[in-house]
């Protein structure tokens, strides 16, 4: 083992000879298989006929590459409004989040004033209460407001929250103060500051916020499902669980809208890996 | 949280008062947005839910005051504790997912070339719509043509109704779960393992630790804090399941949904679907104490466990 620091290659960490690792490779891939297989069935299902489906035992592979799950889901499913419900509540939601997210994180961080601590306790306090505990007086709010059934009521409760405004204060805390106090003298108000110095130098941070608050919203089904009584303007996920009671056993027709649905966040996901972990490590500060 | 305590000590800059200084104004400026937020969004429906909690409010007219009826009633009620049971095995059965997570974060941080095809892997049902999950695992399941049984079948074992058949269902669900929660765990874990010291295991390695010697000896304790932040985040997540019940169960009126809710699924059941906002509100404050008191457990329990270098 004493050669494991001589030989030591900058990839793998803490062990010696590199050609070892093909039995962690081998663990890894069979669990890959486990992560993988649902995906894998789901795509070869919706290829299939519904009797193909329901055989025993079941066909693994599709016998010809039916398409009519996709024709029977897209002719009964508006998914380009849903698609657009669920993107336009997503983009509310990450601006609000950002916007609102930043000012305050901001002010808690740097700028003292009278009952800071009082008020940035408070924050804390609604950050430990679980999401459940809001449901009824947001309904109410966007009811009396008059709101159901419409985009705005499905943005409204993410336009903000204590967990942003937490996160960002412990972005700027972090940040050095000699580039603030460089453009004050340089003569600067508190919002240039802000928006040229600080901002800027906040945003892996503001990614990360954007991140967690997209992958919240893009997945909820509570909150749209309690707002969206009529079932118009309804999000992804409303739709595709509606679908579900509507063709209950048509497997094939499910599966479709399943991947349909699913797959604008996995590309996003591919493209922005990097900012993905950044964010769901950073929600790691909560502690 | 002991820096945010150190950070609001030390701050050098004069104290103003008041909002009649410029810097208070500027402070009004950049807190109001979040602040109007956390009342009318946050502080006022909070309240609101634990007014509600000790009145009946019915669908259509005036709430009435009603003490600790609603309470007293949920303590009697046999649906209230079989979904504090349903979600207490459901959370056990997630926590079972966390030693897995450790072992194969360790695994992954190993490897050299493929680490980030593991991650986008196991990542992905993060990224996947929860309904959609619950979909095809809905059909994974199935008694009569489910892929499971049709694998189980190979090795000879019976197959089952592993949804619709009430002694499986939450075993079931805590199955998808450990897969759809593996993911975030594996980033948090892995942010963890690259904190240790590459010093530690090279000193190990000299003084003839094998691999298994040091993940225990090493990597595990100095693990303990991400791992202790992991299980807080799975508790509470798991604590508050709702989505699978919705899709696999309620979606398809499945008869095992009457065995198998959960709190979160019952709060929602009696809040927004027969409208009995005053128990509901009764079940989310519950939630609320169930959560604080395995939190608390948990931050007791620590003090044990979790090695703070």
């Amino acid at each position: 083992m004493a050669e494991s620091i001589v030989r030591r290659t900058p990839g793998p960490r803490w062990r010696g000879k590199p050609t070892t690792t093909w039995p962690i490779h081998v663990i890894l891939i069979g669990a890959s298989v486990f992560m993988v297989v649902p995906f894998v069935w789901q795509i070869l299902t919706l290829f299939k006929t519904t009797a193909e489906v329901t055989r025993v035992p079941p066909t693994i592979l599709p016998g010809d590459l039916s398409l009519h799950s996709f024709e029977t889901f897209f002719s009964t499913v508006p998914f380009w409004s849903m698609f657009a419900v669920s993107t336009g509540s997503l983009a509310l939601r990450v601006v609000g989040q950002i916007v609102v997210a930043a000012l305050a994180g901001y002010a808690f961080a740097r700028i003292p004033f009278r009952g800071r601590n009082v008020l940035f306790g408070l924050f804390i306090v609604m950050l430990m209460v679980p999401s459940q505990l809001f449901l009824i007086g947001q309904y109410e709010l966007v009811r009396d407001l008059g709101l159901l059934d419409t985009l705005p009521a499905l943005a409204i409760p993410g336009l903000f929250s204590a967990f942003g405004t937490f996160l960002m204060r412990q972005a700027f805390l972090t940040m050095p103060k000699d580039y603030e106090e460089a453009a004050r003298l340089d003569g600067a108000n508190t919002f240039q500051v802000f928006w040229y110095v600080m901002l800027p130098m906040a945003r892996p941070m503001l990614a990360a916020l954007a991140v967690l608050t997209g992958l919240y919203s893009w997945n909820d089904l509570l909150w749209p499902l309690i707002v969206s009584p009529s079932g118009e303007n309804r999000p992804l996920p409303v739709g595709l669980a509606g679908l579900q009671g509507q063709f209950g056993t048509d497997y094939p027709t499910l599966m479709a809208g399943a991947f349909v649905c699913s797959i604008p966040l996995v590309v996003v996901f591919l493209v922005l890996q990097r900012q993905f972990f950044a964010g769901i490590a950073s929600s790691g500060l909560k502690g | 949280m002991t820096n945010v305590a150190t950070k609001f000590v030390r701050r050098p800059t004069g104290r103003r008062t008041g909002a009649s200084t410029p810097s208070g104004w500027w402070a009004l400026a950049f807190i109001a947005p979040a602040t109007i937020g956390l009342v009318v969004l946050y502080l006022w429906p909070f309240l609101s839910t634990l007014i509600k909690s000790f009145q009946d409010v019915p669908a259509f007219g005036p709430a009435t005051f009603v003490g600790i009826e609603n309470y007293t009633t949920l303590i009697g009620d046999g649906d209230f504790w079989k979904a504090f049971g349903n979600s207490a095995l459901y959370t056990a059965i997630i926590l079972l997912g966390i030693p897995l997570a450790i072992a194969l974060a360790a695994l992954i941080e190993q490897v050299g070339r493929g680490r980030s095809i593991y991650r986008v892997l196991f990542f992905l049902p993060v990224v996947t719509l929860p309904v959609a999950i619950g979909m095809v695992w809905r059909f994974i399941y199935n008694g009569d043509f489910g892929l499971l049984n049709y694998v189980l079948s190979w090795f000879g074992v019976d197959g089952q109704f592993w949804v619709a058949d009430p002694r499986f269902t939450i075993f079931a669900f805590g199955v998808v779960g450990i897969w759809m929660g593996l993911g975030i765990n594996l980033i948090i874990l892995g942010a963890g393992l690259q904190a240790i010291p590459k010093a530690l295991y090279e000193a190990s390695a000299l003084d003839g630790a094998g691999r298994v010697r040091q993940f225990f000896h090493i990597t595990v304790p100095l693990l303990s804090p991400s791992i202790f932040f992991v299980t807080i985040l799975n508790v509470i997540a798991a604590l508050q399941m709702f989505d699978l019940i919705f899709i696999m169960l309620r979606g398809v009126n499945n008869t095992a949904l009457a065995d198998s809710k959960t709190i979160v699924y019952l709060f929602y059941e009696k809040a927004f679907v027969q409208f009995h906002q005053g128990y509901g509100a009764a079940i989310a404050i519950v939630l609320l104490i169930v959560i604080m008191i395995a939190t608390a457990l948990q931050f007791r329990l620590q003090r044990s466990w979790v090695f703070y270098g």
